[in-house]
């Protein structure tokens, strides 16, 4: 039955060579660890992108519940760890798994530099890599202040002082991020929402495709 | 793509008629050397991606996530602290050359040479050598990153007052006391207060605001003690004793 669905959707989308380009890549043996435990290192960005699923799902969830609201944030959020059944562990998971991706990516990142694998012809992708880590730092920054709690508010309030600090165009910088000139608040958290859950995922979703596809193209780099 | 003449396609679509076998291609030219990616590798991958998800889970179950209290704009005391892998850039920003008057070259000119640097390292670092040893340039200024990164992060948490961060934002439960009842007087004559609080709202001693006991612990915590509290020191009588119970179990927060 199975077979019989698989080929007619193949006699009309010829989707075999996709399926075989996916399947049929061979792994090296320098970078599996079942041959050289030492090629544990290549792990760090396979567990970056497993973190990325676990937060992308474990955000998926928190929204069922997250009100982006000055009144309601926060105590959507007290409501979620402490009444809903498994919220503590969905805040949980994102929270913990919001620090775990840096540690991984930062891992990765120190990997594919100190081997330089990022020499011809992977300069393009090790680029897109570095927009990925700026991309991640950006929705750690804005995901801190969304609980809207204590340290929420003043670590945002210092980070928009940042922003106004920026020679020329501070001012409107901040304007754009804030939503106001003096009032780090309703606007704020709304804006910061939408940053954090439809901005930085759509950029980042982009620059995985581009990641990804360019590895298949090229391949891992050699042994050193 | 194949293309040309003899090519037949599926109704008028670009799709060709002629189906290619779905096999996998032959690993065993090079044995040992490596293996399909699936389902070969894909299954140790995932052993790897589960041994790291129960870790992980542990995690999330033994660390309840931090929560503070809501958001209050008119504490001015407050002593801000970003996430632990913002507090390297935090710390520099509270240097006498990197703030105030040279506030542009802590928050933008460092950072965005480092950042700038990393971002364009292919472009610096452009010899054919990957050997680390061999590229004493960028090895050494990575390192160098390294160890201010771990410096500035080190210092941030050294010079922060982490019991009075966890005091600042602690969720506090609040109570409406009526303070003319017969209950909050007699706490009054038996010096509950000096220890739990004018307000209920604790001190020395724990708050008395939605305590999870029933009407019978609370009575052999007021008779026995509990932990750092002594029992006796109830002086009044056993009405007055129940009238106090009922009234420390009727305070509940809003």
């Amino acid at each position: 039955m199975l077979n019989k669905i698989y080929d007619w959707v193949d006699e009309r989308l010829d989707i075999t060579p996709i399926w075989r380009d996916i399947a049929d890549h061979e792994v090296p043996e320098h970078v599996n660890p079942a041959h050289h435990f030492s090629a544990f290192v290549y792990c760090f960005g396979g567990l970056t992108f497993f973190v990325t699923v676990i937060q992308i799902l474990s955000g998926m969830f928190l929204s069922m519940y997250y009100v982006p609201d000055i009144q309601n944030a926060w105590e959507s959020v007290y409501y979620l760890q402490n009444h809903v059944a498994f919220g503590q562990i969905v805040r949980g998971m994102h929270h913990w798994g919001a620090s775990l991706v840096i540690v991984m990516m930062f891992l990765h990142t120190l990997r594919v530099f100190f081997q330089g694998a990022y020499k011809k012809p992977r300069e393009l992708n090790w680029v897109v890599g570095v927009l990925i880590f700026f991309v991640m730092l950006a929705l750690g920054l804005t995901g801190y202040l969304l609980p809207w709690d204590m340290k929420a508010l003043f670590a945002t309030k210092v980070t928009i002082q940042i922003v106004e600090s920026t020679p020329l165009i501070g001012e409107y910088l901040k304007i754009l991020i804030a939503g106001d000139a003096d009032i780090v608040g309703a606007q704020t958290i709304t804006r910061f929402f939408a940053i954090h859950v439809f901005f930085l995922p759509a950029a980042l979703f982009a620059l995985m495709a581009a990641h990804f596809i360019m590895i298949r193209k090229q391949g891992i780099s050699g042994p050193l | 793509m194949h293309r040309g003449k003899g090519m037949k396609f599926v109704g008028d679509s670009r799709v060709p008629a002629e189906r290619k076998p779905n096999i996998p291609k032959d690993y065993s030219e090079y044995p040992g050397k490596t293996e399909a990616f699936w389902p070969n590798f894909l299954l140790k991958e995932w052993m790897v991606g589960a041994v790291f998800l129960i870790g992980f889970l542990c995690l999330t179950i033994a660390h309840q996530p931090p929560l503070e209290k809501i958001a209050d704009p008119s504490d001015t005391a407050y002593i801000p602290l970003p996430d632990w892998y913002f507090l390297f850039l935090y710390q520099l920003l509270k240097y006498t050359y990197a703030s105030g008057p040279y506030n542009a070259i802590g928050a933008f000119i460092i950072p965005g040479l480092a950042f700038g640097a990393l971002l364009l390292a292919p472009f610096i670092d452009r010899g054919p050598e990957r050997r680390p040893s061999k590229r004493p340039l960028a090895t050494g200024f990575m390192l160098l990153a390294l160890a201010g990164i771990t410096f500035l992060t080190w210092e941030s948490v050294a010079h922060h007052d982490w019991e009075a961060a966890a005091q600042q934002g602690k969720i506090v439960a609040e109570a409406e006391i009526d303070t003319t009842a017969e209950g909050y007087a007699l706490l009054e004559a038996n010096t509950c207060l000096s220890c739990h609080g004018t307000e209920l709202q604790g001190a020395a001693g724990p708050a008395l605001i939605d305590v999870e006991l029933t009407p019978e612990e609370i009575k052999e915590v007021i008779q026995n003690g509990r932990g750092a509290m002594p029992g006796g020191l109830f002086a009044g009588t056993e009405e007055e004793l129940d009238k106090l119970v009922e009234f420390i179990d009727s305070v509940e927060s809003e």
